[in-house]
């Protein structure tokens, strides 16, 4: 035991080691969770993100991306570029602002907090009056100008965020300008929006939220004009040239001011409210651009009526006669749109509105006619259906890749071709050493294939099985039937639909055969489906078959789901994967291990009742095997997994609740509210946990028995080509593992190539392993006479891999919860062993052979077992001696979810969830590294050419 | 027949000796023979090892009466008082309706036999507040039955006294076996599991590592009540009164060996049943080891397959079992650790 304590301090092994292996988190892919505030920069072309856990991520064009995280953890609130600057402000909860910015730094730009600073009023005054509402940066890029929730407006320099007292701007001071009818001396309220006059620097217009709106001339400390509004302010625009300006009001209205030099004291040009004339939601942002033609967009966010469509989170767009209210799936965070912002140009012409959504992003082109959406290269919503399994494949050949993306073009008519419109930066990552896909199934019965070959994880394909089966909700059945003169001309867009029709339909198991384009997929109700790439659309019947897997137990009833029922006759199948055969397992039970071998066109499954294997060239079953224990009633009975999904949902559905709930809330009438109830939840969340330790936290120490529940679970199948009975034949077989620690292994009679559809394929159990420990056998390998894994199926056939060595002995690896363990083949004997829980007290929760390389040379590589264990941690063994090698801490272990989700590749990356809907992309190897790399280089600005800003201001004061 | 001969009662050599010298005594040199005695009480007690000849020596009265019987027709149910062998001795014969031999009666089995149940291991080694103790867990009839929790308990350290986590046992289960066995108690702290250091592992991986040793779960533990503790000197078992069927001394030097030998050998090896029906598919070229071992393997495997290695019936039978499937390892000349049943099944 001790010498696996102290392993060998081999010098030349440790060297080799550093040069194999090193971890890294590399990116985040996905859509971040809980996004909190947008910002972007007409200067630099990049998109900011701010999330409720103090995350800030920065994205340009495809590959360029920045993630900065704010040390508090604090909900960011706003972020603002400084206007023709590499930097950035964010504001968060606290009332914090933090400046960050993109220096190079060794060849690539990086993002750094570089200062934070928190405004103090003076002492005795209220916190609340220092609450932080609007900021403005302004263009001369020395100041920036803070409205804060008591009215006043105070003015600290940049870079260092020193008060300028002596500029503060009081509400008293403002005040006095207002005739007293008007305001009756009351005080005028939080600063609601504060904007730069995009012609004239030095004047700033101010709203407070009680309607009032100032023009306020910084030279000379006074108000130039003044605008009585009545309505509650929401927000407020400038046009491009200074003449007007539109202000949006709580209560659905939007108005027009003139500022001309004639009138100090304006009445509204305009008053309107778009979907009146009953009472309506509030507009909260607005943009008026300006066009050639003379006809702008006007484009808004709310407004609808409030009695029958104030729960849809909409933007409108009015440009003429057109008009269309873009419904979102979820929640508006924040959004803006891309308009020209060259200073000489006359127009905003706006080509892009831009939506961070808090489940997505969804941009609209407004060049188009019909506004269609663009389809994102990154941010996508990977939980737009939750993720139920994920399954990685490298290396995949190009004839492949090409189809999956010709079959997902086919789906992707609907798009915009306008080129990405966020093309900021420079992305100097190397090209992807090879074609990557990461293959997610989702609980709506959907597979998803991502282009996971570089940073930006893209969809390529989606493959619904919905189609086979005959579920509730007819797949025709349009949610947007609305007619033509429907009134609010609402349009759906987006793709979050976390609402699964029927539970059964979720993927549990894909297995996809990267050179034959075989996939099998297998659902929650016992469904596996075996599809073939097709290229054009097709019509067929799905062929069915059933696999009885408790053919020799008697009196038992099945208390769980129901199977799916399937669709009679033909099936019309877009392009793409088209499913050929259906095999049900009965009982339905969720299918928990699937292989696929496409070269003896045979596809093995297993359930918590036992395994089955299934010629899909014959269609025909081969046979079953009942693993099932006959006092398991449990297993017998129904799934345990929809007792605890269906808690878990409950659970899930609260927590969703009570998190809409709370970010429904705006931060309105002050400070308090948004972190009162935050630190409400806060307190919920932490009487909870106290509730957990308050439950006596004692383990029972009992060694696992044969009757344990779930030991017939399957949850493994592997296909070898190996020396299963005697050691001068080998032949096919097929090996399971199960959770109670068993192994069976049969010897198959595949019929060769000439006679396969006429001769039957045969299997015989030939072996059956209990390991003593009855941990559960969570994965099961050959290694070839050269200790190296068997290779894939096809692989060998397509010149991709070495053929094994069948001369000297094979050896057979089975990896349980608890240990690894060698044995000889094919007379199973115990060879080595390493007892890992025994030693450590963590369990194997994934394990996959992956193949390193070393940085230094070319020429060398091994494969390792790469193990992430229960604990989070990832540990690397060596094959075929089991010693390990590196121990990194990869996800905490608290994090069941993450644990669960991770999957590696076969080059020593992986990926896991870091939450619903996000990817954190990790690498062990030294040498397959995907991060992103990237410039942003600042535009020049020596010349006067480059003169505009966030709101397209021209700054004259750059001259001054 | 009576042979009367003397003995150094002080320097009583080894049991082998021992028996050599009976042989020799009574010409008997290659007969098997059960070797007996009386005691004090008048109990006739078996000697079959350094330990119980030891005592056997000592405790004789001015004489030591030995008995000696042919182990073939050996009356197995003279030995002892204990009518709990007896009773096991009925189900053993239930169980097992012995092949090899043609012996009517009913084998009991000796005290080498028995499977310890537990034993208090390393005391020479240990600090005297420590105690080590390892439970032997056979098939499923008796739980180990204890839980463990989380804590806090006062190390020394350089810098004085700290409080630091610790892991500690929170219930014995009525009639488990870490209960029977006297040697654990509610509160005390477990400092090691199989030789690891628990400190700093939280109580999942403690319970993880427990469970992954169960087979042969040795803790260490500083127990809460340090009045019992082993006083050194005495090298006679520290579990003496408590464990019912310990009754063999277990902190001798060869118990530590057997220990640290059994981090090798005492892991539980696995069944593998092979389901090959032609004979013709045995390789015959094989290598000659390997043949030979296929050919024990053909030899051993009648009678667990008639024991019915799996049906559930006979799981809470074990206990019996645990004995059988070591006499096999005897007759198969194999001599390593007797613990394990490492039988390899040809059904």
């Amino acid at each position: 035991m001790r010498r696996f304590l102290r392993p060998g301090h081999d010098p030349v092994r440790e060297r080799l080691k550093r040069d194999l292996f090193q971890f890294n988190k590399t990116v985040e892919h996905g859509f971040p969770h809980q996004p909190s505030a947008l910002g972007y920069s007409p200067f630099l072309r990049l998109m900011a993100i701010g999330t409720r856990s103090g995350a800030i991520k920065l994205y340009g064009a495809p590959g360029v991306e920045f993630m900065g995280l704010h040390e508090e953890n604090n909900t960011v609130m706003q972020i603002h570029f400084i206007p023709d600057q590499c930097q950035l402000v964010t504001l968060l909860d606290d009332n914090s602002l933090h400046r960050w910015s993109l220096k190079q730094h060794g060849g690539a730009s990086e993002l750094r907090e570089e200062h934070r600073f928190t405004l103090k009023g003076p002492p005795g005054s209220p916190p609340s009056a220092m609450q932080i509402t609007a900021v403005l940066p302004h263009s001369s890029r020395e100041v920036l100008y803070l409205g804060t929730e008591s009215g006043n407006i105070f003015v600290v320099e940049l870079p260092s965020f020193r008060v300028l007292e002596d500029r503060t701007i009081t509400s008293e001071a403002v005040l006095q300008w207002v005739p007293e009818d008007y305001c009756n001396r009351r005080s005028c309220e939080l600063v609601e929006a504060l904007l730069e006059h995009p012609k004239n620097p030095d004047q700033i217009l101010i709203g407070y939220s009680r309607g009032l709106i100032f023009l306020w001339d910084l030279q000379n400390n006074k108000v130039t004009h003044l605008f009585l509004g009545t309505q509650q302010l929401e927000n407020l625009y400038w046009q491009r040239d200074g003449s007007k300006f539109v202000s949006c009001h709580y209560d659905g209205s939007y108005t027009q001011w003139p500022v001309s030099s004639d009138n100090r004291q304006p009445q509204p040009l305009e008053n309107l409210v778009p979907y009146g004339p009953f009472p309506c939601k509030a507009i909260s942002k607005i943009y008026w651009q300006t066009t050639k033609n003379g006809l702008p967009y006007i484009i808004f966010q709310g407004g609808m009526p409030r009695a029958s469509y104030g729960d849809r989170h909409s933007i409108s767009v009015v440009h003429g006669s057109q008009q269309t209210a873009f419904d979102f799936t979820s929640r508006v965070i924040d959004f803006f749109i891309i308009f020209s912002s060259e200073p000489t140009a006359e127009f905003d012409d706006p080509s892009a509105m831009v939506v961070l959504a808090e489940e997505e992003l969804v941009v609209i082109d407004l060049k188009t006619a019909g506004w269609p959406a663009v389809h994102p290269p990154y941010l996508a919503s990977l939980h737009c259906s939750a993720i139920t399994c994920s399954h990685h494949v490298s290396n995949i050949p190009l004839k492949l890749w090409e189809r999956i993306i010709s079959a997902g073009s086919k789906q992707n008519i609907h798009y915009s071709n306008m080129p990405w419109p966020i093309d900021g930066g420079t992305s100097i990552a190397p090209d992807p050493p090879q074609r990557d896909l990461l293959l997610t199934g989702h609980e709506d019965g959907t597979v998803r294939f991502w282009d996971a070959s570089g940073v930006c994880l893209h969809l390529l394909y989606k493959l619904s099985t919905v189609r086979v089966f005959l579920t509730d909700a007819d797949p025709n059945d349009n949610m947007n039937t609305l007619g033509e003169d429907e009134w609010p001309p609402l349009r759906k867009v987006g793709t979050f639909d976390p609402y699964s029709d029927d539970p059964r339909l979720g993927i549990q198991k894909i297995y996809l055969c990267k050179y034959s384009g075989y996939l099998a997929v297998a659902g929650t109700a016992g469904q596996v489906l075996v599809m073939e790439l097709n290229d054009e659309d097709a019509e067929h019947v799905v062929d069915h078959a059933e696999a009885d897997l408790l053919q020799d137990q008697e009196g038992y009833r099945w208390k769980g789901h129901e199977k799916l029922k399937t669709r009679d006759g033909p099936v019309r199948f877009e392009a793409g994967f088209q499913p050929f055969v259906l095999v049900q397992c009965q009982p339905p039970a969720v299918v928990t291990s699937l292989a696929l071998h496409s070269e003896w066109k045979l596809v093995a499954f297993g359930t918590s009742h036992g395994f089955g294997l299934f010629d899909h060239q014959q269609k025909r079953l081969v046979f079953v095997k009942c693993t099932l224990h006959p006092s398991d009633q449990l297993a017998l009975e129904g799934p345990l997994s929809r007792v605890k999904s269906l808690k878990k949902s409950l659970r899930q559905s609260f927590r969703r609740i009570r998190r809409s709930r709370v970010s429904s809330r705006k931060r309105r009438g002050g400070s308090g509210n948004a972190s009162e109830v935050q630190e409400a939840n806060a307190k919920f969340d932490q009487d909870m946990l106290q509730e957990m330790e308050l439950a006596p936290v004692q383990r029972k120490i009992e060694a696992r028995s044969a009757e344990d529940s779930f030991t017939g679970f399957v949850r493994t199948l592997y296909f070898a080509d190996t020396f299963l009975r005697d050691s001068s034949r080998h032949c096919p077989s097929l090996w399971a593992g199960t959770n109670g620690g068993t192994v069976y292994a049969f010897c198959l009679c595949v019929p060769p190539a000439e006679r396969r559809m006429d001769e039957p394929v045969r299997a015989e159990q030939a072996k059956e392993i209990q390991l003593m420990h009855r941990a559960p056998v969570v994965g099961i390998l050959v290694l070839d006479g050269r200790s190296t894994p068997l290779p894939e199926p096809l692989e060998v056939a397509h010149d991709l891999s070495k053929s094994p060595d069948m001369q000297a002995s094979h050896q057979l690896l089975v990896v349980s919860e608890e240990q690894f363990k060698v044995f000889t083949l094919p007379k199973v004997s115990s060879k080595l062993k390493l007892k890992l829980t025994a030693l450590e007290g963590c369990r194997v929760r994934k394990v996959t052979v992956a193949n390193f390389s070393s940085c230094k040379t070319d020429d060398y590589s091994e494969n390792d077992l790469a193990v992430l264990t229960n604990l989070g941690d990832i540990q690397i063994i060596s094959l075929p001696f089991l010693k390990l090698q590196i121990r990194y801490p990869c996800i905490r272990k608290e994090d069941v979810s993450g644990i669960a989700s991770c999957v590696f590749t076969k080059y020593g990356q992986g990926f896991y969830l870091i939450s619903p809907s996000e990817f954190e992309r990790f690498s062990l190897s030294t040498k397959w590294l995907v991060e992103p790399r990237c410039i942003v280089d600042m535009p020049e600005v020596t010349s006067n050419s480059h003169v505009h800003t966030k709101s397209g201001t021209e700054n004259a004061a750059r001259k001054s | 027949e009576f042979r009367r001969f003397s003995l150094e009662r002080s320097k009583p050599g080894k049991f082998e000796e021992f028996y050599g010298l009976l042989q020799h005594v009574h010409k008997i040199p290659n007969v098997d023979v059960l070797v007996g005695y009386t005691d004090i009480h008048g109990d006739l007690l078996p000697i079959n090892n350094d330990d119980n000849y030891h005592k056997a020596v000592s405790t004789a009265n001015p004489l030591l009466r030995i008995f000696i019987q042919r182990k073939e027709d050996a009356d197995y149910s003279a030995f002892g008082t204990d009518t709990m062998t007896r009773k096991k001795n009925v189900l053993s014969n239930v169980l097992r309706p012995d092949n090899h031999k043609k012996k009517p009666h009913i084998v009991i089995s000796m005290p080498q036999d028995f499977r310890p149940v537990s034993s208090i291991i390393d005391v020479d080694i240990l600090p005297e507040t420590h105690r080590r103790v390892r439970l032997y867990k056979y098939g499923t009839d008796k739980p180990l039955g204890f839980y463990i929790r989380d804590g806090s308990s006062v190390r020394v350290t350089p810098h004085g006294l700290e409080k630091v986590p610790g892991i500690f046992i929170s219930r014995l289960v009525p009639g488990g076996l870490a209960q029977s066995t006297g040697l654990l108690a509610v509160n005390d702290e477990v400092l090691e599991v199989n030789g690891i250091e628990v400190s700093g592992k939280s109580l999942d991986q403690v319970t993880d590592m427990m469970i992954a040793n169960s087979r042969n779960l040795i803790i260490t533990v500083r127990p809460a009540n340090q009045r019992n503790n082993v006083v050194r000197n005495s090298r006679t078992s520290g579990s003496s009164g408590q464990s019912t069927e310990s009754s063999l001394p277990s902190s001798t030097p060869n118990i530590l060996a057997n220990f640290l030998q059994g981090e090798e050998e005492s892991d539980e090896e696995d069944i593998i049943i092979e389901d090959s029906g032609e004979p013709q598919q045995i390789p015959k070229a094989a290598p000659t080891s390997e043949s030979l071992e296929s050919l024990t393997q053909t030899e051993l495997l009648h009678e667990p397959t008639q024991n019915g290695f799996l049906p559930s019936t006979e799981m809470n039978l074990n206990h019996s079992a645990g004995s059988i499937s070591m006499e096999y390892e005897v007759q198969g000349s194999d001599c390593k650790s007797l613990e394990e049943d490492g039988t390899i099944i040809t059904l």
